[in-house]
């Protein structure tokens, strides 16, 4: 049951790392906006940084640090959500979905690829980050990989539901494959903490996984500890909104079979 | 032993009735033509058959499944090819048909694009973008993607669609040749009356949501008195009445 299983979700994978092996743009566009990003914040930052002494120095970490973080929450959410854009603009999913691939299999190859994606993606800016802010976002210590574990979560959950609006509305609800989770940017305290929000806007932060990941990235260049309360509620708030995402994937996939959405997505 | 059997087979969108309570039954190594204008059922039918689509009422069976609890135990074990439904074009027909050979879970699976690639005259595309080939050279990878797994049945939506003669019939001729050697039950939607009278050995009459009419191809002629299936597909698309043809 298994080796069948990793087959199928091995075979979806392929279907898009073939895509990458034949063609370099598409490799380089995964690094170009991580990169792009991290460039102007750094110089943003270093000239701030310059002026304001070693306060300066902290802070500049901080949004360093808030950049690329954020940026492995925007790959991860972009790479579930493009992958299976491609399938629609292929036409591919009429025969995708007749194929003996489980639902969920799909979800688990989405989810790999995602992470491959994310790490050919965020991983140059996080060295060019070193080589030229000497930045080195790996001084967190292995917290980091928590960090990005709740972040890459968050990015699959929030791409379950812009599937899931895919499967509902077609593909004229691809655009917000890209701009969903920027619309969650002011309230994920990536640049600054959640108590800059107006009181009214905090409860919402703070249901927020990638809220308590950032205010446990600032405690721990500030202070040197590990603020594992929020690492808590970060993993806590990323179960719940996954199982809810997941749940709505399941029922807006059964919901485009009883409206015959598969015949006539793509076109 | 029914291969796939349908009962109470009905689809609705809203008012509109796509398929409207079909019941049809096809056995073992059968080729079973599914004729009907355009709107008839023909393709929402299928789309119920391969678990695209969840019927409104009515059951399915295939290879002893039903379709409502165990698709994926169904699916495995047939296969389906459209010149309607593409496959991605920026991959080689080589990298199609090995994601194809692991979502079926085919064993030896290099070995067997090879087989399939000298069987359909595809050896020498097996490296070039699907995309930038003929509508003949595609039409023989979807079909060589329909038989990656040894389906044991085969649903096709107009096999030959878009084809030149002589394209056409050397598919027609690799699917009877296919039937004969594997036992594959194969259900086809056509247009095509000539490819219908040569594949199939029983057709069903679709209309509006309903099947009309079905028996084997001398079976109609005889009825309606006609020479071809494409004179009996117009008397029932027509509503020419049977009295007034001679």
């Amino acid at each position: 049951m298994i080796r069948p299983a990793l087959r199928r979700i091995w075979g979806l994978m392929y279907r898009h790392l073939a895509l990458y092996r034949r063609s370099w743009p598409r490799l380089l566009e995964l690094a170009y906006w991580p990169t792009l990003t991290m460039c102007i914040w750094g110089l943003t930052a270093s000239f701030f940084g310059a002026r304001l002494g070693s306060a300066g120095a902290v802070a500049f970490g901080m949004l360093l640090g808030g950049v690329l973080l954020w940026e492995v929450a925007l790959r991860s959410q972009m790479g579930v959500a493009i992958s299976f854009l491609e399938e629609i603009w292929s036409r591919n999913l009429g025969h995708v979905f007749v194929s003996p691939l489980r639902p969920w299999e799909l979800v688990a190859a989405l989810i790999v690829l995602s992470v491959v994606r994310m790490a050919v993606g965020v991983l140059p800016a996080v060295l060019l980050a070193w080589a030229l802010y000497a930045f080195n976002l790996f001084t967190l210590g292995p917290v980091l990989i928590l960090f990005a574990i709740n972040l890459m979560a968050m990015g699959w959950w929030v791409s379950l539901g812009v599937v899931s609006l895919i499967l509902r509305h077609g593909a004229g609800a691809e655009a917000l494959a890209w701009s969903v989770l920027f619309a969650l940017t002011p309230f994920s305290a990536v640049y600054y903490p959640v108590s800059v929000l107006p009181a009214w806007l905090r409860p919402l932060a703070l249901a927020l996984p990638s809220a308590h990941v950032f205010e446990g990235m600032r405690t721990l260049l500030q202070t040197g500890t590990i603020a594992w309360g929020h690492m808590a509620w970060a993993f806590g708030l990323n179960a719940l909104w996954l199982g809810g995402a997941g749940l709505l994937f399941m029922l807006e996939f059964r919901s485009a079979r009883e409206r015959g959405a598969f015949l006539t997505m793509g076109e | 032993m029914d291969v796939i059997a349908a009962k109470g087979l009905t689809k609705h969108y809203g008012d509109t009735r796509a398929v409207d309570g079909i019941d049809f039954a096809v056995a073992a190594g059968q080729t079973v033509g599914l004729l009907g204008g355009n709107g008839a059922g023909k393709t929402t039918t299928i789309a119920m058959l391969l678990g695209l689509l969840i019927p409104t009422a009515g059951s399915i069976h295939i290879l002893g499944h039903d379709m409502a609890r165990d698709r994926f135990a169904a699916l495995a074990r047939m296969n389906f090819s459209s010149p309607y439904v593409a496959l991605p074009q920026r991959l080689s027909v080589a990298e199609n048909l090995r994601v194809y050979g692991h979502l079926y879970d085919v064993r030896h699976t290099e070995a067997r694009i090879v087989e399939l690639a000298g069987e359909l005259d595809l050896t020498d595309l097996l490296n070039r973008p699907a995309g930038q080939l003929s509508a003949g050279q595609k039409t023989r990878v979807a079909l060589a993607k329909a038989l990656i797994n040894r389906p044991e049945v085969l649903l096709l939506d107009e096999p030959t669609a878009s084809l030149d003669p002589d394209t056409g019939d050397l598919v027609r001729s690799w699917l009877e040749r296919y039937r004969a050697e594997s036992g594959c039950t194969i259900l086809l939607a056509s247009h095509n009356m000539a490819e219908v009278e040569r594949l199939c050995s029983h057709v069903l009459m679709m209309k509006q949501g309903h099947i009309v009419d079905r028996g084997s191809p001398a079976d109609l002629l005889s009825r309606y008195g006609r020479d071809d299936l494409e004179e009996v597909f117009l008397d029932i698309a027509r509503d020419r009445p049977r009295e007034r043809v001679t």
